[in-house]
């Protein structure tokens, strides 16, 4: 194809700030209008390239050769922009650099080694329902008492950290996933704890914090062996940190809110608890608790008809390309567990596919389970409220309601 | 300029899943020294091929059920083809005379992997040892350490240097690499090469026997984790790869679905109704791993080693298949 082939004008733009208050508490219009617009629309306001379509989205994912992540997964361009922190060597870095902190982590955090941690979660998610059932009540948020309190009961335990400081996890990886946007009130909002999050998130890091077994333990492990340097060690560690939280809270909360909405899908998953990772999946596909990553063209690629010159940022819209009816039918925006979720994009795709994803997804099978043998019936017991985040998809309360069986 | 707008192994939508056991066909073949031909493979409908490292292999699955690994030799940054070179082996089995006398341009093959049992760990400096064909997972390996700036130095032994591929497009090295043919030089000068033990250097070799034993003496004194050698050992598989259908055994459904070849397990397991979550479809994410009780699978995943596919109880229905008639597993 040639550059003259496509008039520039051909090319949809659009003025909305995808960053925008409005958008974030509810992006699925937005999200439409996008689809609706092309393969490819370009954003003026920062001068982005949008993709929402699952085409296209799956498509930039997997393509890491033409669009990079080492120039920044946000909207700051690493080619011209200092980071706010030293890169990730996973989001941040492009092969061959991404290869060998990707295989460390990916071995421990792969399905294999998280098998002998299957039994205890089960039975701390048992242990907390029936702590929180006992101590709430029928009618709590869920936020607080389920979606936050289990990942943070397990997870920094799986990972060895210290008892100390860790409600500093979830603003931490609150503002690590904000600064991945434009610099708005948000990002102000988070500026102020930076240095002081930061300084904590990096101190965790070290080998002598951390416990002698653990996630923590095992990438220490592999820089002894060599497989990554001790210059890599921690910072492999704070990927764990940063983006290990946050998003499996979010996850939880998300299939908490469908199933509360759904009620004859809880029943579905109570007669089949079996499917409690079906009803996972198919949460993070609908909600894309990360909704959102940029990516930057290294050569002039063409897509859609369209043309994205080298070094642009292209942004990727995961929660629009998990509801794109061209990829899921018509009843995309519904939640049905009779529906196989495979291949949403909800922890990405390809070489950076969320290395984390199996990880979360025990912890949601232990309590979605937990859940499904204690209670019959949950609905709302009140209007839930919104986390607004320039990348995350988040829930700042969930009351619920929920009839023991 | 490049075009993203081609296909990629993207999952179908549902009810419309036809995926099939991955397939490459043979896009060249080329003479590269005495005994040895390369095979460049792509993807039959064009689509990107799984991604790789350097070091890693793949396993060829040949028409009459056999199966060979070797080492990827091409250029990843090329997501659509892959390159590898094959020594035809006089005492071997079979497996390198047919892909020197039959296999054709146009011809398929069965694919496995890529895994990678020989991965580039960072390092301040690397010295690579090849001897022969052991050539193969060392190119990428220098390109990557030339692409990164890394000090690096390349000892390449053969019997001849005719028998020696590779070495034309090794030659824009100069003088980091040393060329060194058996009949011309005797054999290689390991101790010379590699110098005093130094931490910050790692070793990659690979070759024939002999020469990783003389590696192993002459390294015997440097510090743990800084050699790093691999070695083609023909594994002991059972049964042969099948093209005929076998039968899957659903233990807790109670359900029994029958694969035709060309089919991938994955798609008929969940046509039958039964939920297996999966996600890349290319055997390298690990989302669709499921138990197996019994039978003897034919691995084709990126993600298990040895050690692990050695344990036969686990494997990954979007890419793998069966060598017995029946997999019995836990769903």
């Amino acid at each position: 194809m040639t550059l003259t082939a496509e008039p520039a004008h051909d090319l949809p733009t659009s003025d909305v700030d995808p960053f925008c208050p409005e958008v974030l508490e509810d992006p699925l219009p937005f999200h439409a209008a996008l689809r609706a617009a092309g393969p490819v629309v370009h954003l003026r306001r920062y001068d982005v390239y949008a993709f929402a379509r699952y085409e296209q989205v799956h498509a930039a994912l997997v393509d890491w050769q033409g669009f990079q992540s080492a120039a920044g997964v946000g909207l700051s361009n690493f080619r011209h922009e200092k980071p706010w922190r030293p890169p990730s060597l996973l989001l941040e870095a492009d092969p061959p650099r991404h290869d060998a902190p990707r295989r460390v982590l990916q071995k421990i955090l792969g399905p294999r080694a998280l098998r002998k941690l299957r039994d205890a979660w089960a039975a701390d998610a048992d242990r907390l329902v029936d702590e929180v059932l006992a101590a709430q009540g029928p009618e709590f948020d869920a936020v607080a008492h389920l979606t936050e309190a289990f990942p943070l009961r397990v997870f920094p335990d799986a990972v060895g950290l210290g008892r100390e400081g860790r409600e500093n996890l979830l603003p931490y990886g609150d503002h690590a996933f904000n600064a991945f946007g434009p610099a708005n009130a948000l990002v102000e909002k988070g500026a102020p704890r930076v240095a002081e999050l930061s300084a904590w998130t990096a101190a965790q890091c070290a080998r002598e914090a951390l416990a002698p077994e653990g996630f923590g333990a095992d990438i220490w492990a592999a820089s002894d062996r060599g497989d990554i340097t001790p210059e890599q060690a921690p910072l492999v560690v704070r990927s764990l940190l940063t983006a290990g939280v946050d998003t499996t809270v979010h996850g939880l909360s998300a299939v908490l809110h469908a199933v509360a909405t759904h009620p004859e899908q809880w029943r579905r998953l109570r007669e089949d608890p079996g499917l409690a990772r079906v009803a996972f999946d198919e949460a993070v596909r609908l909600e894309s608790p990360v909704q959102t990553f940029f990516r930057t063209a290294t050569r002039d690629v063409a897509i859609g008809g369209h043309v994205i010159p080298d070094g642009h940022k292209i942004l990727m819209f995961l929660g629009a390309a998990n509801r794109d009816p061209a990829r899921w039918g018509p009843d995309a925006d519904a939640f049905d567990l009779g529906r196989d979720p495979s291949g949403h994009v909800g922890f990405g795709m390809g070489i950076h596919q969320c290395v984390g994803q199996h990880v979360a997804r025990l912890e949601a099978e232990a309590l979605i389970t937990a859940l499904a043998r204690r209670v019959a019936t949950i609905e709302l017991a009140g209007a839930p409220r919104r986390h607004l985040n320039n990348t995350l998809r988040a829930w700042e309360t969930l009351p619920l309601r929920l009839r023991p069986a | 300029m490049i075009t993203a707008d081609r296909p990629s192994l993207a999952p179908e939508p549902p009810g419309t899943s036809t995926a099939a056991a991955a397939t490459v066909r043979v896009a060249a073949k080329r003479v590269e020294a005495e005994g040895v031909v390369s095979l460049e493979l792509v993807a039959p409908d064009g689509a990107r091929l799984p991604d790789w490292t350097p070091g890693a292999h793949v396993d060829l699955v040949l028409p009459d059920g056999t199966t060979r690994q070797y080492s990827l030799c091409g250029d990843r940054w090329d997501a659509d083809r892959y390159r590898i070179g094959v020594l035809r082996e006089p005492a071997g089995r079979g497996g390198s005379a047919y892909v020197h006398d039959h296999l054709a341009v146009g011809d398929r093959v069965g694919l496995g992997g890529p895994r990678n049992n020989f991965p580039l760990v960072p390092a301040q400096r690397y010295l690579f040892v090849g001897g022969g064909i052991g050539i193969t997972p060392l190119l990428p390996m220098i390109r990557q350490a030339a692409l990164l700036g890394v000090d690096w130095a390349l000892l390449y032994g053969g019997r001849t240097r005719a028998s020696m591929a590779f070495v034309d497009e090794l030659a824009e090295h100069g003088e980091r690499v040393r060329v060194v043919p058996q009949d011309e030089h005797g054999l290689l000068d390991l101790r010379g090469f590699l110098g005093d033990p130094d931490p910050g250097t790692r070793v990659y070799a690979c070759g024939p026997a002999p020469m990783l034993a003389a590696l192993a003496e002459a390294t015997a004194a440097w510090p743990a984790h800084t050699v790093r050698t691999e070695r083609f050992v023909a594994r002991e598989l059972g049964a042969p790869a099948r093209d005929t259908p076998f039968e899957v055994e659903l233990a807790r459904t109670g359900r029994t679905v029958t694969v035709p070849p060309g089919r991938s397990m994955l798609a008929a397991i969940t046509e039958a109704g039964v939920e297996v979550l999966s996600s890349c479809r290319q055997g390298t994410c690990g989302t669709c791993e499921t138990g197996l009780l019994a039978g003897e699978p034919d691995h084709r995943d990126s993600i298990l080693d040895d050690d692990e596919r050695a344990a036969g109880d686990c494997l990954f229905p979007c890419v793998s298949q069966a060598r017995s008639d029946r997999l019995v597993l836990d769903l």
